[in-house]
């Protein structure tokens, strides 16, 4: 059993060695990969090109392999290029929601993803950078900066709780997603070490105990709108964290309480798609309609 | 587990289990085949059955097949390539038993040179793989290391002649794992390795005595 990594651990060295959370990331992480920093932020940088693929795929309205979901990336993006005025959340949180539909749904559809940390949870972390970005400004190299932070805090999770939906149900795989990008965000806006923490934290108190029940089994219903769901709780947790409010609930035990929540669910309720939406009188007609396919 | 593990892989999508985890069970048949394939008859077991359709995951093992990486954008269209390549695979559903991991998979395979051979795996999360028979002998390998698979004679010494070929070579053994049906008849070994084995080496294993057939399992 490999010992189990602290947030709070990684937060105190940056914030004794005055470093933002970035830049103790980096090194920290090239270190123990022992590789150049320059190339570790580079590989970071070919996976936001990669995501940046994605959500082009995701936007030209392909419809996935099981036909449950496709086209709801681009009715957002026309939305917000027909309705500006009625956004009910802004262009920056509309942005996000159009992204991570399409990535989802790219996913769906067998499009090329970076499975940041799961296939089925892709569409949070590049929906938050790439819709703040544009905002800030943020260089490639910055949002580099925030994949590494967004890394780091993944270990952590996983090393102290779980990233599958199998093992922890969706507040491992969307909720992890979620809280990894708050604490990117936290970083590309200039926010405190202590910050990223507290933006983690809450993150994954809101979307403790999420469950994981997809339609016929399939990433499709209701992990591509979950995607979006996650970036808003990101981006939420991030703006909270920025204006100094902190999480009552120490980071690492945040995390600790996910992993014992995971425990306690039913396996029902993690991936088997023997529980929740999946068994609701829709989802088993579907996956029935599905497997008949299959069948035949 | 480093930071890369946590971003990324890049991958076809939608399931590293379903999906990545398939086109890797297909390299590591490819691999074992040792030849590339004429004619594959693929078992699908569990939520492989089940599922298999809507998550790829038939596309992703014929991409395997053809010793396609996982982050390949032909996967979706992997049929196509095989028929032009005139490589016949042909998909049934089967039951492994109760025990048998969900995700699982068993390959029958005939190679362009006639090779035949029975390969069974199972998909275990995070695109990460375990194939656990070949040709009706258990074994227990991920393909994350360089491997050797030889069939020999149980006699004593049968394993310490290919151990020792290795050593000679400077190639150290990561694990390994010796399976044999009765006691003196037909065993099956499978050496993992932390360095590459070269041709000198392999084609000394093969000519051991009680050898009798030696595969390599190199993956890129």
């Amino acid at each position: 059993m490999e010992e189990k990594l602290s947030l709070q651990e990684w937060i105190d060295l940056a914030e004794t060695e005055n470093k933002t959370f970035g830049n103790f990331c980096i090194e920290f992480q090239a270190k123990e990969l022992e590789m150049d920093k320059r190339v570790l932020l580079e590989r970071m940088e070919e996976m936001l090109h990669v995501m940046e693929q994605s959500v082009v795929i995701g936007l030209t309205g392909i419809t996935s392999m099981g036909g449950l979901v496709g086209g709801n990336g681009k009715k957002v993006e026309t939305y917000r290029a027909e309705s500006a005025d009625k956004s009910v959340v802004g262009s920056v949180m509309s942005k996000a929601i159009m992204i991570a539909l399409a990535v989802g749904e790219a996913n769906a559809s067998m499009g090329r993803i970076v499975a940041a940390p799961t296939a089925g949870a892709s569409g949070t972390l590049p929906a938050v950078l790439f819709s703040l970005a544009e905002t800030r400004g943020s260089s490639m190299e910055e949002l580099g900066k925030g994949l590494i932070v967004a890394g780091a805090i993944g270990m952590v999770i996983a090393s102290r709780a779980s990233l599958s939906g199998a093992a922890g149900g969706c507040q491992a795989e969307c909720g992890s997603a979620a809280a990894m990008a708050a604490g990117a965000a936290v970083e590309l806006y200039g926010g405190s070490p202590e910050q990223v923490g507290h933006a983690v934290a809450i993150t994954l108190k809101n979307m403790l105990g999420l469950v994981c029940d997809p339609v016929a089994g399939l990433v499709e219903v209701p992990c591509v709108k979950r995607n979006a769901g996650a970036a808003a709780q990101a981006m939420v947790a991030a703006e909270m964290a920025l204006a100094g409010i902190c999480s009552v609930i120490p980071v690492d035990e945040v995390i600790d309480a996910m992993a014992a929540v995971g425990n306690a669910m039913s396996c029902t309720l993690k991936e088997t798609a023997q529980g929740g939406l999946a068994v609701s009188p829709t989802g088993i007609l579907l996956a029935n309609k599905l497997f008949a396919k299959v069948e035949s | 587990m480093n930071i890369f593990d946590v971003i990324g892989p890049v991958m076809i999508g939608p399931s590293s289990s379903h999906t990545a985890g398939a086109v890797r069970l297909g390299n590591l048949a490819l691999a074992i085949l040792g030849e590339g394939v004429k004619e594959a008859v693929i078992g699908l077991h569990g939520s492989f059955a089940q599922t298999y359709r809507g998550h790829g995951t038939d596309l992703a093992l014929s991409a395997g097949l053809q010793g396609w990486a996982t982050d390949d954008i032909r996967i979706p269209k992997s049929f196509d390539s095989a028929k032009e390549a005139e490589i016949e695979i042909a998909f049934t559903t089967i039951n492994l038993g109760d025990l048998s991991h969900p995700n699982s998979v068993r390959f029958w395979l005939t190679g362009v040179n006639g090779n035949k051979c029975t390969v069974t795996g199972a998909s275990i999360g995070g695109g990460r793989v375990v194939v656990t028979n070949i040709d009706d002998f258990p074994v227990e390998f991920s393909g994350e290391f360089p491997a050797i698979l030889t069939m020999h004679r149980d006699r004593p010494g049968a394993i310490a002649l290919v151990t020792s070929i290795l050593s000679t070579q400077g190639v150290n053994v990561a694990q390994m794992k010796v399976f044999r049906k009765q006691k003196g008849g037909l065993a099956a070994m499978i050496v993992e390795t932390d360095q590459p084995i070269d041709n000198a080496a392999f084609e000394v294993i093969g000519k051991l005595p009680h050898i009798q057939s030696v595969r390599r399992i190199q993956l890129v």
